[in-house]
């Protein structure tokens, strides 16, 4: 075979395997393609009302276009790019630690550096590809509302993938050289989750010490920012300009993403199978833990939280997943903050947030201490009965969410008791209908799965948010109109009453 | 040896799949007794001891371990049971001592007795140096050591082994039949499946030969090459006469 047709065979594998992993996520691996298939169409008809909600005002924008428009729209493309890093960062990371036919590449015969050139590109197709799909939505609208030349948005979206691609490589290899491959992991899946964030969050932020609200568009369309902003001719716009059909721009931005994308393969791809020797050889290598011998006492249920618990610290991958949730509850601890100082009427949005947070929060950690269970077998055959381990997994779940939560909501007892007392029911009934939900729908799963919790049951999946947005709204609610809380609070306990008739632990 | 009682009463044990996994099986292991179970691929043995675990619900039949009657009463079955699948389930996050500390915690074991105990058992399997080492490094023989004394480490009056050798280095597979025939000669009842017969040739008591859910063949070495009318006949010949012979009437 000629080292063009080794390449492109191997092109072929790597875009299978791609595949495949995507079907699998998007199935749960059980393998129902045509499901998956249609749901995904569904949910891609269904993402064209919040896409119109979001993007329809901007149909209509003809160039030239002033610094304000340019502003919404360069950082929406630069928080598209941010969520596209992130992703990217996280493939790279799996290319190392998670692929198992590493020792089979690099024992055979064909030309490392090529091999790892092909999966350099194929992590920057399969970003871009789902970059595009995501955006097709958004797009369209456009498309619909204000002609064929937004299409040439779908090549921004190619061109941001590509640089997302080569920046989230750079910076894993960066990482790699800077803290070595045993702390790269989690390192990486940290920044990953800031990355993905973090935009949204400093805009909030920026939001709310300017000017008292949660809502990013204050910032981006303030005069403070116009005056800040470079002039319209700088480059910093031509992603903007060339989403609204400026071709020529599209041209060298596209150019200037294969250009980066190139040269990090180049410069990369001969280090990577070192790099992946370093990260096998650390694999290998011992972790050690306390140097403690003495064995303490306690009760059996005891055993299980302590276990629980330790288990929940020494989790990279539950880490960089709580501290998204604690990065979302930033702004509303700021909004906290500065209403201590201020009369604000935006301090109510807090108890959503808080709530939702919760939710979602509780959701995971019960899945990782009801269905991630790595013995299994040796739980089974513990001598206490199946309902107290239970019991002893649900107050790890209650103690940590109590723990991380109640801080937040001790404080609000400062400027608003009444609105504590909501947050804290909110807070109680969103963690015990989420652990709830995962006792309806658990698995025998590894915790190394988690990343995968959610293909396992779609129903699952969106009772668990649905439940979440459902008891945020009803918090928020009785905080402004009560009334209106017994509605929304009857209406979650209704999806929630569904779900467990549905769930397979009763049928 | 305390061959006087049984550690082990199976009767009528059924399970079905799509077909029957364990069809009405009567099978009894005297106390203090190491027993081994052979078969085939799919014979039922796992389905069958996972059933005296308490690990999968029989569709019918009665399992008494020590004389207590384990569907009815599994948590005092299970307090004197010990299981170890042949794919060891610790906890990578965890060092080898805090995971035999949570087992025994959760066996409800006494810490002044579980601690020094935890360690020797390490200590003789040979895991010494990585007490305080996470598992996540372990190669799978020092993890199916680090299940093992994890299984030892309530001191269980039953333990019941499912392929237990599977991955061990001839050093490790010697400390582990070593462990094991001290726990035999201290009272203790061992149940266990192995494809490896020269294991069960030279450790076994008594031998029990499963085919299709069915016991084809039970005894002693001696016994089983009775049965089979031949006395200089290998172990291995005569399980694959059991075997053949059994699929032939079939």
């Amino acid at each position: 075979m000629s080292s063009a047709a080794a390449l492109s065979w191997f092109a072929r594998h790597e875009i299978r395997l791609a595949w495949r992993e995507w079907l699998s996520m998007m199935t749960g691996s059980r393998g129902r393609r045509k499901r998956a298939i249609i749901a995904l169409i569904v949910f891609a008809v269904f993402l064209h009302l919040p896409a119109y909600a979001v993007v329809g005002r901007f149909a209509d924008l003809q160039a030239p276009i002033g610094k304000q428009e340019l502003i919404v729209i360069t950082a929406s493309i630069f928080l598209a790019w941010a969520l596209m890093l992130s992703q990217a960062i996280e493939s790279v990371t799996r290319v190392f630690y998670a692929r198992a036919d590493l020792d089979l590449i690099m024992s055979s015969p064909s030309n490392l550096a090529n091999v790892f050139s092909v999966r350099i590109a194929a992590i920057a197709l399969s970003v871009t590809g789902m970059a595009l799909l995501l955006s097709t939505p958004f797009v369209d609208v456009l498309v619909i509302g204000g002609g064929a030349r937004w299409l040439l948005a779908f090549g921004v979206v190619v061109a941001i993938g590509l640089t997302a691609a080569a920046v989230a490589i750079a910076i894993t290899v960066f990482l790699f050289r800077l803290i070595g491959p045993s702390r790269t992991r989690l390192v990486a899946q940290i920044v990953s989750a800031v990355i993905g964030a973090g935009f949204v969050i400093a805009l909030q932020i920026a939001a709310i010490l300017s000017y008292g609200t949660l809502s990013r568009f204050a910032v981006l369309t303030s005069d403070a920012a116009a005056a800040y902003a470079p002039d319209v001719d700088s480059p910093l716009w031509w992603p903007a300009r060339a989403a609204i059909g400026d071709g020529e721009v599209l041209s060298w931005l596209i150019a200037g993403g294969l250009l980066l994308l190139g040269a990090v393969m180049a410069m990369f791809s001969p280090r990577f199978a070192d790099t992946a020797v370093r990260v096998a050889a650390t694999a290998r290598a011992a972790r050690h833990g306390p140097r403690a011998t003495v064995f303490r006492g306690g009760s059996r249920q005891k055993a299980l939280r302590t276990k629980e618990f330790l288990l929940l610290r020494r989790d990279p991958w539950l880490l960089s997943q709580s501290l998204m949730q604690l990065l979302y509850l930033l702004p509303p601890a700021l909004m906290l903050w500065r209403s201590f100082s201020e009369t604000s009427s935006a301090i109510v949005l807090i108890t959503p947030v808080i709530v939702m947070a919760a939710g979602q929060l509780a959701g995971g950690l019960a899945w990782l201490t009801i269905s991630g269970e790595d013995a299994a077998d040796l739980v089974a055959t513990a001598p206490l009965p199946p309902s107290n381990v239970i019991r002893a997994k649900v107050e790890v779940v209650l103690l940590s969410i109590g723990a991380i939560f109640g801080p937040l909501i001790a404080a609000l007892a400062f400027a608003s008791l009444t609105q504590a007392i909501v947050t804290a029911l909110g807070v109680i009934i969103a963690t015990v209908s989420a652990g709830a939900i995962q006792l309806w729908f658990r698995v025998q799963a590894k915790r190394s799965q988690f990343r995968r919790r959610q293909t396992s049951s779609r129903l699952a999946t969106f009772a668990e948010a649905f439940c979440s947005i459902g008891w945020a709204a009803t918090a928020a609610l009785a905080v402004t109109i009560p009334i209106a809380a017994v509605f929304s609070g009857v209406m979650t306990a209704a999806i929630l009453a569904a779900t467990w008739k549905i769930s397979p632990r009763r049928t | 040896m305390h061959l006087n009682r049984s550690a082990l009463e199976v009767r009528g044990l059924t399970k079905r799949f799509d077909r029957p996994a364990v069809d009405a099986l009567d099978l009894t292991v005297r106390a203090g007794e190491f027993y081994a179970l052979l078969g085939p691929n799919g014979a039922g043995k796992t389905t069958t001891l996972r059933m005296v675990a308490g690990l999968l619900k029989p569709d019918a039949g009665s399992v008494a371990i020590l004389g207590v009657d384990a569907l009815a009463d599994p948590v005092a079955a299970k307090q004197i049971t010990a299981w170890v699948s042949d794919e060891p389930m610790i906890y990578d996050k965890l060092t080898p001592l805090e995971y035999l500390e949570f087992v025994a915690g959760l066996w409800g074991i006494d810490p002044a007795i579980s601690g020094p105990s935890a360690q020797q058992l390490l200590l003789s399997l040979g895991l010494e140096p990585h007490l305080h080492e996470r598992c996540e490094g372990f190669s799978k023989g020092m993890r199916q050591k680090v299940a093992l004394a994890g299984a030892l480490v309530h001191d269980p009056r039953l333990i019941i082994l499912d392929e237990p050798l599977t991955g061990l280095d001839a050093l490790s597979a010697r400390h582990v039949k070593g462990l094991l025939g001290d726990r035999v000669r201290a009272g203790c009842t061992v149940i266990m499946t192995t494809h490896i017969l020269e294991v069960a040739e030279r450790m076994a008591d008594r031998i029990g030969v499963i085919a299709k859910g069915r016991l084809v063949a039970e005894g002693t070495l001696a016994e089983l090459r009775q049965q089979n009318g031949r006395t200089d006949t290998s172990l291995e010949d005569m399980f694959i006469a059991l075997v053949d012979a059994d699929a032939a009437a079939a």
